[in-house]
C-alpha cells in the first residue's frame, strides 16, 4: 500500500491541458505539409518521381495526404524549397477531395454535418475495426486512453460492442480478409452512425496500394464522414480531428 | 549438415555458391541439422524461370543456407521435427506445393497461390476466409468450444482464437490468422524501390524500426553501401527505444490484466515518453522515415543527444519504481507465477525466440548470436528466471528495459556524428545475389531474405516476423489453464498479427 501511495505521489497530476492549452511537437515532427507551388519545376518533378506513395500531383502542386505517409523525402530531396512539414497536427477533412492540398486545410468545424454535432457532442462511443495495416495506428488511437490524453474526459470511448456504438472507426487497408467483417460490424451498429477512416491506410491503402488482397478504400464500401490522415496520424491529430468535428 | 554452405549475416552470396541439392539430400541435411538442434531462419519457396525452388537458411551458433528444386509435393519435414510447421504450410500456401504427411497442413493466410498451381487446401477463394479450415476439436460430453473474433473487444488487431474446454479448463487453443493478409511478400517483389522502405516499416508498425533496418541492411549488402558509425549508433538507439516502449506498454497491460490498475496507468503514459525520443531522433513516434538503405535519414546533434539523456535520466527511476510495484504486489505475482507455462522442451520444439525463448530458457539472442550495428562491442543481456511461465516472461522484459536503457546511454556518450545521408533514389542491386538479414526486434528474431534475378531485380522477397513462431507459444501456453487466463497469457506473448499476416 505504502508502494502505491509512493508511485502515486511520484507520477501526479499527468493529464495535459489540451485543448485549452496546445501542445507543442518537436521541430523535426512531420505534421501538416506547406508547398511552394512556385518553386522549380524540375525540382517539382524530381520529388514527384521519388514520392514512395506516388502522391504528388505536379500539374496542381498538390499533394495527396490521404495517401502521404509523411516519411519526409520530398523536404529532404527539394531541401525545403519545394515542400516544407509544419509541427501543425490539425488535418481531419470532411471530404476525400479536401485531401488533395498545398497546405491550407478547410476549417473541420464547419463542415460537421449539424446533426453529429447534436446527436454525439456530449457522448460519442466508436467501436474501433482494425482492418489491415500495420497496428502502428490502432496503438496510437489507444494512447488517446490514457491519463495523458484522457480521451474519456471528452465524453468519448471505445467501446467492444458495435450495439453500444454510435460509430466506427476503422484503421487498415481493408483487406479482402477482413472485408466481410467490417461490413458485419458496421451494420450491427444502429442508425444513425459515423464513420471515420483514420490513417493513410483506410483512406487510401496507404503503404500497400495497389496489392491486391485489398479494398484499400474504406469510402468505396462504406460512406466515410470524417478522414484522419496520417501514418499513423498522431494521437494529437485524432484528438483535433474528433474534438473539432463533434463538439 | 556439411552439405550446407555456412555465411554471414548480412553477407551477400552468389547464389551459384548456395549449394542445390536433390530433394532427398536437403531434406536430410535439414532434419540433421535440427536434430542438433539447429533452428529455422528462413524456409521458403521461389520461382525461377518457371521452375519451382526451395530454400533454407538454418542457425545453430552460425549460419548455413542450402536449396533445391522443390518436387510439387515432398515428404515433409515436420512429420520429423516440428520446427518446420508453420514454414511448410506457408510454402504450400505460397508456390502450391504440399508437404505431405504434414501433421497439420491447414492455411495460414488465406490468399490464392502466386503461381497459378492446383491449391493445397482446395480453396478457390470465391468464399470469406476460412475456407476449407477443420478446425481442430476436441469430442466428449463436457466438452464445449469458445470461439472468439476476428474483431475483439478492445482496439486491437483481428483474429480467431478457438477453444476445446471443459469447464473452464482449457485442453486446446487454435489460433486461425490471415486477416492482416495484405500481400506484403507480393508487393516487396513487385514495387519499384522507392517503396520498399515504407511497405518494411509498416510489416508491424511496433517493430518498425526492427523491420526497417532488415531490409535497410540487406539492401545495402546487395547494393554494396557503407553505412557510417554515427548511423549505426543511431540505428541502434532506435532498435533499442523500441523495445523499451514496447515492454513498458505490455508490462503496464499485463498489470491490468490482474486488475493492478496504477501501474498500467503509469506504464501507459510512460510507453509514449518512450516513442517521443523516437520523435526526437527521425519525427515520427514509430521511427518512420528514419532508416534508410546508406544511413539514417536524420543525424543525432548535440541537441538532439542532450534531450535524450534527459529524458532518460528522468523516466529510468520512475520505469523502476513502477516495476518494483508491479513485481512485489503478491496479489501480481500471485497470478504471474505458474500461469502460461511453456517448457524448455516445448520451447525447443517449436523454436520460440525472443523474450518468449527467453523466458523459458533458450538463451538466444541474435544481438549476441549474429550481432548487426553496434551490437558486437555492447555487452549482452542475461535473464534471471527461465521457468517459462507469465512471471518470467514479465521477468525477462523488465530486466531487458534496464539493460536497453544502459545500451543507449553508453551509445550516447561514445557517439560519433553521422554523416548527413543523401537519399538513395537509383539503387542498383547486384545481380543473381542472395542476402539474409537477422536483428533481434524488441519480440525477437526479425529476419528478410532477398533474391535477385539475372538483372539485379528482386526475384524473392522473403519476410518473417518473429511472430511466425510464437504464436504457437501462445497456443501451447494454454493447455491446461483457466480459459479467464488467456488475456494475461496473450499479452504476456504480445504477438504480431500483421507481421503473421504479412
Ligand atoms: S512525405 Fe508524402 S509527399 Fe513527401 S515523399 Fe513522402 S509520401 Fe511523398
Ligand atoms: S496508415 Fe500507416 S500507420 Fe496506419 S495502419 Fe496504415 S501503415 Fe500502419
Amino acid at each position: 500500500m505504502l508502494q502505491v501511495i509512493k508511485n502515486r505521489l511520484e507520477q501526479g497530476h499527468r493529464t495535459s491541458k489540451y485543448p485549452k492549452e496546445p501542445i507543442n511537437l518537436y521541430k523535426r515532427f512531420r505534421g501538416l505539409p506547406k508547398v511552394d507551388p512556385k518553386c522549380d519545376g524540375a525540382l517539382i518533378q524530381r520529388c514527384a518521381d521519388a514520392c514512395p506513395q506516388d502522391c504528388i500531383d505536379t500539374k496542381n502542386c498538390r499533394i495527396d495526404l490521404g495517401r502521404c505517409v509523411f516519411c519526409g523525402l520530398c523536404e529532404t530531396l527539394s531541401g525545403g524549397k519545394f515542400v516544407t512539414f509544419s509541427q501543425n497536427c490539425e488535418m481531419g477533412t470532411a471530404s476525400r477531395d479536401d485531401l488533395f492540398t498545398q497546405g491550407d486545410l478547410p476549417a473541420l468545424a464547419e463542415h460537421s454535418k449539424k446533426h453529429f454535432k447534436k446527436l454525439f457532442g456530449r457522448s460519442l462511443q466508436l467501436r474501433q475495426i482494425s482492418a489491415g495495416g500495420c497496428n502502428a495506428c490502432e496503438a496510437d488511437t489507444n494512447v488517446l486512453n490514457t491519463p495523458f490524453w484522457d480521451l474519456s474526459r471528452f465524453g468519448i470511448q471505445f467501446v467492444a460492442s458495435p450495439r453500444h456504438a454510435d460509430g466506427i472507426h476503422v484503421t487498415g487497408p481493408l483487406t479482402k480478409n477482413m472485408r466481410a467483417a467490417t461490413i458485419t460490424t458496421f451494420e450491427a451498429i444502429p442508425h444513425p452512425k459515423v464513420v471515420i477512416a483514420s490513417g493513410a491506410c483506410a483512406i487510401s491503402g496507404g503503404p500497400f496500394y495497389g496489392s491486391d488482397e485489398i479494398v484499400g478504400d474504406l469510402n468505396s464500401i462504406i460512406p466515410v464522414d470524417l478522414y484522419i490522415p496520417g501514418c499513423p496520424p498522431h494521437p494529437l491529430t485524432t484528438l483535433h480531428a474528433l474534438l473539432t468535428y463533434f463538439k | 549438415m556439411d552439405k550446407l554452405l555456412q555465411i554471414q549475416n548480412n553477407e551477400k552470396i552468389n547464389r551459384a555458391d548456395i549449394p542445390h541439392l536433390p530433394f532427398e539430400t536437403f531434406r536430410q541435411q535439414l532434419l540433421e541439422c535440427a536434430a542438433t538442434g539447429g533452428k529455422v531462419v528462413q524456409f521458403f519457396a521461389y520461382e525461377d524461370e518457371g521452375v519451382s525452388k526451395l530454400l533454407a537458411v538454418m542457425r545453430t551458433d552460425k549460419l548455413y543456407v542450402g536449396g533445391c528444386d522443390a518436387p510439387d509435393s515432398f515428404a515433409s519435414l515436420t512429420a520429423e521435427s516440428e520446427i518446420f510447421h508453420m514454414f511448410e504450410r506457408e510454402i504450400g500456401e505460397q508456390y502450391g506445393l504440399k508437404a505431405e504427411g504434414h501433421p497439420w497442413l491447414k492455411m495460414v493466410r488465406y490468399h490464392s497461390n502466386y503461381n497459378g498451381k492446383k491449391d493445397v487446401f482446395d480453396n478457390n477463394y470465391s468464399q470469406d476466409i476460412p475456407g476449407n479450415y477443420p478446425y481442430f476439436s476436441v469430442e466428449g460430453e463436457t466438452v464445449h468450444e469458445v470461439a472468439v473474433g476476428p474483431v475483439h473487444a478492445g482496439i486491437i488487431e483481428p483474429g480467431h482464437f478457438r477453444f476445446q474446454c471443459c469447464g473452464e479448463r482449457v485442453f486446446h487453443l487454435e489460433i486461425q490468422l490471415g486477416y492482416q493478409h495484405r500481400g506484403v511478400e507480393k508487393l516487396l517483389q513487385s514495387v519499384p524501390l522507392k517503396r520498399m522502405a515504407i511497405i518494411a516499416e509498416t510489416i508491424a508498425g511496433d517493430t518498425t524500426i526492427g523491420h526497417g533496418l532488415c531490409q535497410a541492411q540487406a539492401l545495402e549488402a546487395l547494393a554494396g553501401l557503407e553505412v557510417d558509425k554515427g548511423a549505426k549508433t543511431v540505428r541502434t538507439i532506435a532498435l533499442e527505444l523500441e523495445r523499451i516502449a514496447n515492454h513498458i506498454g505490455d508490462l503496464g497491460a499485463l498489470s491490468l490484466d490482474v486488475a493492478f490498475n496504477p501501474p498500467s496507468a503509469y506504464f501507459g503514459r510512460i510507453r509514449g515518453e518512450y516513442l517521443n525520443p523516437t520523435q526526437i531522433l527521425g519525427g515520427n513516434r514509430f521511427g518512420r522515415g528514419l532508416v534508410r538503405a546508406g544511413g539514417v535519414t536524420h543525424v543525432m546533434g548535440d541537441e538532439q543527444k542532450k534531450l535524450l539523456r534527459d529524458k532518460l535520466a528522468e523516466l529510468t527511476p520512475e520505469v523502476e519504481h513502477v516495476n518494483e510495484l508491479i513485481f512485489s504486489a503478491p496479489s501480481v505475482t500471485g497470478r504471474f507465477d505458474n500461469t502460461g507455462k511453456v517448457s524448455k522442451e516445448n520451447a525447443e520444439k517449436i523454436g520460440l525466440v525472443g523474450y518468449a525463448g527467453r523466458a523459458s530458457g533458450l538463451s538466444y539472442d541474435a544481438r549476441v548470436s549474429f550481432p548487426t550495428e553496434c551490437y558486437a562491442e555492447l555487452p549482452a543481456n542475461s535473464n534471471s528466471k527461465t521457468d517459462g511461465d507469465v512471471h518470467s516472461r514479465g521477468m525477462v522484459r523488465r530486466e531487458e528495459i534496464m539493460h536497453s536503457t544502459s545500451l543507449i546511454n553508453t551509445l550516447l556518450d561514445k557517439m560519433e556524428e553521422a554523416k548527413s545521408y543523401t537519399p538513395q533514389e537509383l539503387l542498383q542491386l547486384a545481380p543473381h545475389s542472395f542476402v539474409v538479414s537477422i536483428n533481434e526486434g524488441w519480440r525477437g528474431e526479425v529476419s528478410h531474405c532477398i533474391l535477385t534475378d539475372a538483372k539485379g531485380e528482386i526475384l524473392r522477397y522473403k519476410v518473417k516476423d518473429p511472430s511466425f513462431h510464437n504464436w504457437m507459444g501462445l497456443a501451447l501456453s494454454l493447455r491446461d489453464e483457466g480459459i479467464s487466463d488467456f488475456p494475461l497469457c496473450n499479452k504476456s506473448f504480445n504477438l504480431s498479427y500483421c507481421g503473421f499476416d504479412l
